[in-house]
């Protein structure tokens, strides 16, 4: 085995009271694609963090190519050939790519190196298949692209050993093709890679050798990733056997949400066109596509922020005709949205306050104009208890939630009302297996009880696991549905991208 | 109206136009700097005023205008680390802190002021700058004299405008500062320092600005008043905004407040009817309220305007 580009030995860092990281080894070889896999917690950032400069160990040393280096910002881990890739990229989004790729870079005779960067930004894209037009601004950039660029960034700086921060979870199924690719090419050229993801199957894929994290310690170590079973490493990142929910079979009823021609104008991002779909009781339905395709108006509409220029929507059987979040929600649709800290609740306020917020204006909690706070409290307690939600008690910021606890906390808030249809974005991005686990299992729940459920979605394999139907979105059509039973990831894949219509 | 026509075309008013730019554009130029950096510099009232009073003063004392100019120089470019400090180091807000600087400065130049000349019945005024005329250039018809026959600060305000561009386009300490003031965490991960780039940045802007304030003592009115600088430094947060945040664009909105400011003056002057002469001062301010409005719906602000920047928050 060749002498390690990094070593990190018995790293420890503490933020108060809490042990982030314990004692951490870690290596990665010349030529070798390292796996960091743990739950959200488990300090997989903060190790990051340590090697890529953000945070001073509390304890242990790093090597590089086998001297110990002091990193105490990014700049040194930059000369130390260290690059990383955020999960939020670091980018100027009005600044061109060439631009980005430029900062920082000290210029040839006081000024910007413009020949220069255009000529290695070349040749870094021949060699690794990542092809990119210096003068866009990054603005205009797909995600996946923008990706493309933060990669290409710390490659342009030298880096030998490049860290990514769960980069699948932004692209769509074709485009991580595409990097994996990438980051092989780059391995086939001596350089290190520490591949950090949730998605078991592509760890599995992609990486040599894998690190599992809980609580900051080292847990596992995987030598052959790809003969080693998901559920096997899924015990090493949670401690304990990790069944996946099974969906049994289910007696649909009547439609309890209906779409019939529904049109919008292209007011922000795209627009739907001619959007026909149903939910009945007792089913899940996905709606599976690249984001940026549609989703955003799709949700809107159903949720009564949006009124579409055209078409029909039913709910339960009445036609929605004003187009209020509050008409919607009368008509029993609960809603998840998609972003949960600027339109699920109020980060400033209390938890208890962001959770009767949709419902502040019934008889519930409030009476003649006055809120009544101890419902409002008392609701958030029973709420807290039942889907152990984690927080100190329901006077707590909403903001200083972790996300599997906010996500709990907003289907707790939907799901007290028992609604008819349910309409979730994303449901579990971002969420570690623990987290995903209880939400899959209420959807399940709530189907099994008669609601008809929606999941707009990226996650192909977490469609595949809980929908009856998943219908594909394009573009702003639905360009086909599939019965699960006939759809697989391939398939739904070609299906995003506008490649197969089906229907 | 055809009375103030012909008097657009004269000489004279050519030559006011590019006087009363002269110090917008430095302020103009620099406010720029310190908001594409990210920090808005509200101060930028009391910089003004507080650089004329010391740029005065010096040369007051000392008899060198070179030296005035240096001292209102410094003295913006100090009021702006002040600035820095509050609002990039220590990520207060940019409003208040601003709001701060401008009354402080303010105050403090009253009270200097007083300190130094005391209550005097004349007001004491310096032997100002003469113009410079440009050799050859000058002799051109019409624009000779009105542009190429001007103060030695004019032809710095004339020159300042493509180097700042040149600076904040073409060098790596420029795109450095449209970096952190679009997302600072961008220029941090790639080992540049957002701090001390943010803080150059505005001292750079603050030294403009008491560049601004020295024209204003030490050209226009050869004498400090307190109501010397009465709203220009309010006009150049303005016209940063109308300039879409670009050094050309910037210079061309002062120079547009400056024209119409210039018409004012000789609509004054030329007693339009029985027009009351406040309702012409009010024309370059409704002028910019309304170039406002239409121009900057579609100016997009740096990103990180406003945002104090802490490596640990995410």
């Amino acid at each position: 085995m060749p002498a390690p580009l990094i070593e990190m030995r018995g790293i420890s860092k503490s933020f108060g009271a809490v042990m982030a990281n314990e004692a951490v080894d870690l290596s990665v070889a010349p030529g070798e694609i390292l796996g960091l896999l743990g739950e959200n917690g488990a300090g997989k950032t903060t190790l990051m963090n340590v090697l890529f400069g953000a945070y001073a160990p509390d304890a242990g040393e790093i090597l590089v190519q086998g001297r110990p280096a002091t990193i105490n910002s990014s700049a040194d881990a930059l000369a130390a050939g260290i690059g990383m890739v955020h999960q939020h990229f670091h980018l100027a989004p009005r600044l061109s790519v060439l631009e980005n790729l430029l900062i920082g870079i000290p210029g040839k005779s006081g000024r910007i190196d413009r020949a220069g960067g255009r000529a290695r930004l070349n040749e870094i894209g021949r060699q690794h298949g990542l092809t990119l037009d210096p003068d866009l601004p990054v603005s205009a950039l797909s995600i996946g692209e923008q990706q493309r660029l933060e990669i290409v960034k710390a490659l342009f700086r030298g880096a030998r050993l490049l860290i990514l921060d769960e980069p699948t979870a932004v692209l769509a199924p074709t485009e991580v093709d595409g990097l994996f690719s990438a980051l092989r090419s780059m391995a086939a050229q001596g350089l290190g890679i520490i591949f950090i993801s949730h998605k078991l199957n592509e760890v599995r894929a992609l990486t040599h050798r894998c690190v599992v994290l809980r609580h900051g310690r080292v847990t596992g170590r995987v030598d052959a990733p790809a003969s080693t079973t998901s559920s096997e490493m899924a015990r090493l990142m949670c401690g304990h056997e990790i069944v996946p929910p099974a969906r049994g079979p289910s007696t649909p009823g009547e439609a309890v949400l209906t779409l019939d021609g529904i049109s919008t104008s292209r007011h922000s991002g795209m627009a739907l066109r001619d959007v026909s779909l149903s939910v009945r009781a007792g089913e899940i339905l996905g709606i599976a596509g690249v984001a940026g395709n549609g989703q955003r108006a799709l949700a809107e509409v159903i949720s009564g922020i949006r009124a579409p220029d055209a078409g029909r929507l039913t709910i339960a059987g009445k036609m929605v005709s004003r187009f209020s979040p509050r008409e919607v929600q009368a008509l029993g649709l609960g809603r998840i949205p998609e972003d949960r800290m600027t339109t699920g609740l109020v980060t400033n306020l209390p938890l208890a306050d962001s959770m009767v917020l949709p419902r502040i204006g019934t008889d519930a909690f409030s009476r003649n104009g006055l809120l009544r706070p101890d419902a409002i409290r008392a609701f958030a307690e029973a709420q807290i208890k039942a889907y152990d939600i984690r927080c100190p008690g329901p006077m707590t910021r909403a903001g200083a939630l972790s996300g599997g606890n906010l996500q709990k906390a907003l289907l707790a808030r939907e799901l007290a009302f028992d609604p008819k249809v349910l309409i979730v974005s994303q449901p579990t991005r971002g969420l570690d297996i623990g987290a995903a686990r209880f939400i899959h299992e209420k959807f399940l729940d709530m189907r099994a009880r008669g609601c008809g459920i929606i999941v707009l979605g990226e996650d192909l394999e977490e469609l595949l696991m809980l929908c009856d139907r998943i219908a594909v979105i394009y573009e702003g059509r639905i360009v086909g549905t599939l019965d699960s039973a006939d759809a697989t990831i391939a398939r739904l894949g070609l299906m995003m991208t506008g490649a197969e219509g089906h229907s | 109206m055809s009375v103030v026509l012909e008097q657009i075309f004269q000489v004279g008013f050519l030559a006011a136009i590019i006087r009363i730019a002269t110090p917008l554009a430095f302020a103009t130029l620099g406010e720029m700097f310190s908001e594409r950096a990210g920090v808005l510099n509200l101060g930028i009232e009391g910089i003004m005023l507080l650089s004329a009073m010391t740029g005065f003063t010096a040369t007051s004392l000392s008899g060198s205008l070179w030296l005035g100019v240096l001292a209102a120089m410094l003295t913006g470019a100090l009021m702006g680390a002040v600035h820095a400090l509050f609002t990039v180091a220590l990520g207060l807000s940019q409003h208040v802190c601003g709001i701060g600087v401008t009354l402080f400065s303010s105050g403090l130049a009253y009270f200097l002021y007083r300190l130094i000349f005391g209550q005097q019945s004349v007001p004491p005024s310096i032997k100002s700058f003469e113009t410079l005329p440009i050799p050859v250039l000058s002799d051109i018809p019409v624009l000779g004299p009105a542009v190429f026959n001007q103060f030695s600060l004019v032809y710095m305000a004339m020159a300042a405008v493509p180097l700042a561009a040149f600076v904040l386009y073409r060098t790596p300490w420029g795109l450095s500062v449209r970096m952190v003031g679009e997302n600072p965490r961008a220029a941090d991960s790639a080992g540049v320092g957002v701090i001390a780039t943010r803080f150059q940045a505005v001292i750079l802007g603050g030294a403009l600005m008491g560049l601004a304030g020295a024209f204003l003592s030490m050209v226009q009115f050869n004498a400090f008043t307190f109501g010397l600088v009465s709203g220009r430094g309010w006009v150049a947060i303005a016209l940063v905004v109308f300039g879409r945040w670009d050094p050309w664009r910037s210079a061309g909105a002062a120079l547009l407040f400056a024209f119409v400011d210039a018409l004012q003056l000789r609509m004054q002057a030329s007693g339009l009817g029985h027009i009351p002469y406040e309702a012409f001062l009010m024309l370059p301010f409704i002028f910019t309220i309304v170039a406002m409005a239409v121009m900057s719906r579609n100016a997009v602000a740096p990103s990180a305007l406003l945002k104090p920047f802490r490596r640990e928050e995410r």
